[in-house]
């Protein structure tokens, strides 16, 4: 979330960050994903603090790498540190990243209960990104990346990816 | 070096490391493509874990040790994983029953250990039960599907859930550290996790129609570093590329 009260240098260092993406879903970048936890600036020495979404998701390595990448093209000397407390949760993906979510055809988490009903196939509440069903039904818990599930609309009949909420 | 602290890391990190091995063997030979996925899937999530604990183990070591040292540069007695998780992968049914065992102690460990006193443990074990969450769900309700299923997935889940009985009674045998460990507000209540263990299992094994198996008896010294002959197969694969490149990175 972009703060007006923000001083002009972590903004210009947030407005880099805006162009890292998550290597796994490139639509969104990493400030999309809640992911970056915090910045601190010492002159030119840059610190961010991210967070892993799953501990396995071997999209974090890169993401560091490609942040590093992109502080130091802009004359930065970056730091990536990852923070493992409080851990990431689904609800850090900005509206923003929400939406373009949608649009790329992952259905958005759902908030904690009605994910869990949706996960043990008790109610209807994932919305199919192809034609906007309701009418869907889980296929997998786990889908083609850790952070989904697999879902297929009962009407178009064509699968599409669910976003876990953790 | 904290010796306990290092030692207790280990015992944590060393199960599932173990298993996330067995389920990765899995990979491209699962018996349909959505289970292949979600157990490639949770031995993702299980390496993701012993990463936190084996980095955090390397620190407390020092002199230069790595997460990558401790994972595949110790020998067969040095490993403290418990005999269920290096048992090997026979048919789904005793896939699935051995991650349902495991599963059920992991949830109820990690659990407890979000309020170690350990800052560093309890963040570790914070994250890692969102993850746990999802397995657990998903061995027990293989367990209540293949066990309500047909006669021959009844007969072979029932099976299965008999046979890794005799590996249970060990994931609640406490080692000295551990039992150090819970005295100094580090570790895990050994009764509580028990109890939290039977009570889940005995529920799901209720649900699904299958015979709770009654027995006395364990297998045991995994935590001791004493191992059935699997581990010995399963670490020459693991090490394999360290032990014939030492040093070698990708």
């Amino acid at each position: 979330m972009v703060e007006k009260s923000m001083p002009e240098a972590e903004q210009r260092v947030r407005e880099i960050l805006a162009t890292v993406k998550d290597p796994e879903i490139p639509v969104l970048t990493v400030e999309d994903m809640g992911i970056i936890r915090d910045i601190e600036l010492d002159g030119q020495k840059v610190k961010v603090k991210i967070t892993p979404t799953y501990s396995g998701c071997p999209a974090m390595d890169e993401i560091a790498a490609d942040i590093r990448k992109a502080l130091l093209a802009e004359g930065y000397e970056p730091e990536v540190v990852s923070l493992l407390s409080p851990p990431w949760s689904s609800l850090w993906i900005s509206a923003e990243g929400r939406r373009k979510m949608e649009v790329y055809g992952i259905a958005a988490p759902l908030e904690e209960v009605a994910d869990k009903r949706a996960l043990m196939g008790e109610k209807r509440v994932v919305k199919c990104t192809h034609c906007g069903s309701m009418n869907t039904r889980l296929v997998s818990q786990f889908g083609s990346t850790a952070c989904k599930a697999l879902f297929q609309c009962n009407d178009c009949l064509e699968p599409f990816d669910y976003f876990k909420c953790i | 070096m904290n010796k306990s602290l290092y030692d207790y890391l280990i015992l944590l990190g060393d199960s599932p490391l173990i298993l996330g091995h067995r389920l990765s063997e899995l990979c491209g030979h699962g018996p349909n493509l959505e289970t292949d996925i979600a157990l490639s899937n949770i031995a993702l999530d299980l390496f993701g874990q012993v990463r936190n604990w084996f980095q955090y183990a390397a620190e407390i070591h020092g002199e230069g040790k790595t997460e990558d040292d401790i994972a595949f540069l110790r020998y067969e007695h040095e490993y403290r994983n418990v005999i269920l998780t290096e048992q090997p992968n026979k048919d789904f049914a005793w896939v699935i029953a051995r991650q349902f065992y495991f599963d059920a102690w992991h949830y109820s460990l990690l659990t407890q250990l979000c309020e170690s006193r350990d800052e560093r443990i309890s963040a570790i074990a914070a994250k890692s039960i969102k993850e746990v969450t999802y397995h657990r769900r998903f061995s027990s309700e293989w367990v209540k599907r293949l066990g309500d299923g047909t006669e021959e997935s009844r007969a072979r889940m029932e099976n299965a859930i008999a046979h890794f009985a005799m590996y249970k009674g060990e994931l609640f045998e406490e080692t000295n550290v551990e039992k150090e460990m819970f005295a100094s507000g580090t570790g895990a209540d050994f009764k509580v996790l028990k109890a939290q263990f039977e009570s889940f299992t005995n529920e799901v094994l209720n649900e699904a129609g299958l015979e709770i198996p009654q027995i006395d008896w364990t297998q045991r010294g995994g935590k001791h570093g004493v191992h059935s002959e699997h581990l010995g197969y399963i670490l020459a694969d693991l090490q394999y590329m360290q032990r014939a490149y030492p040093g070698m990175q990708w």
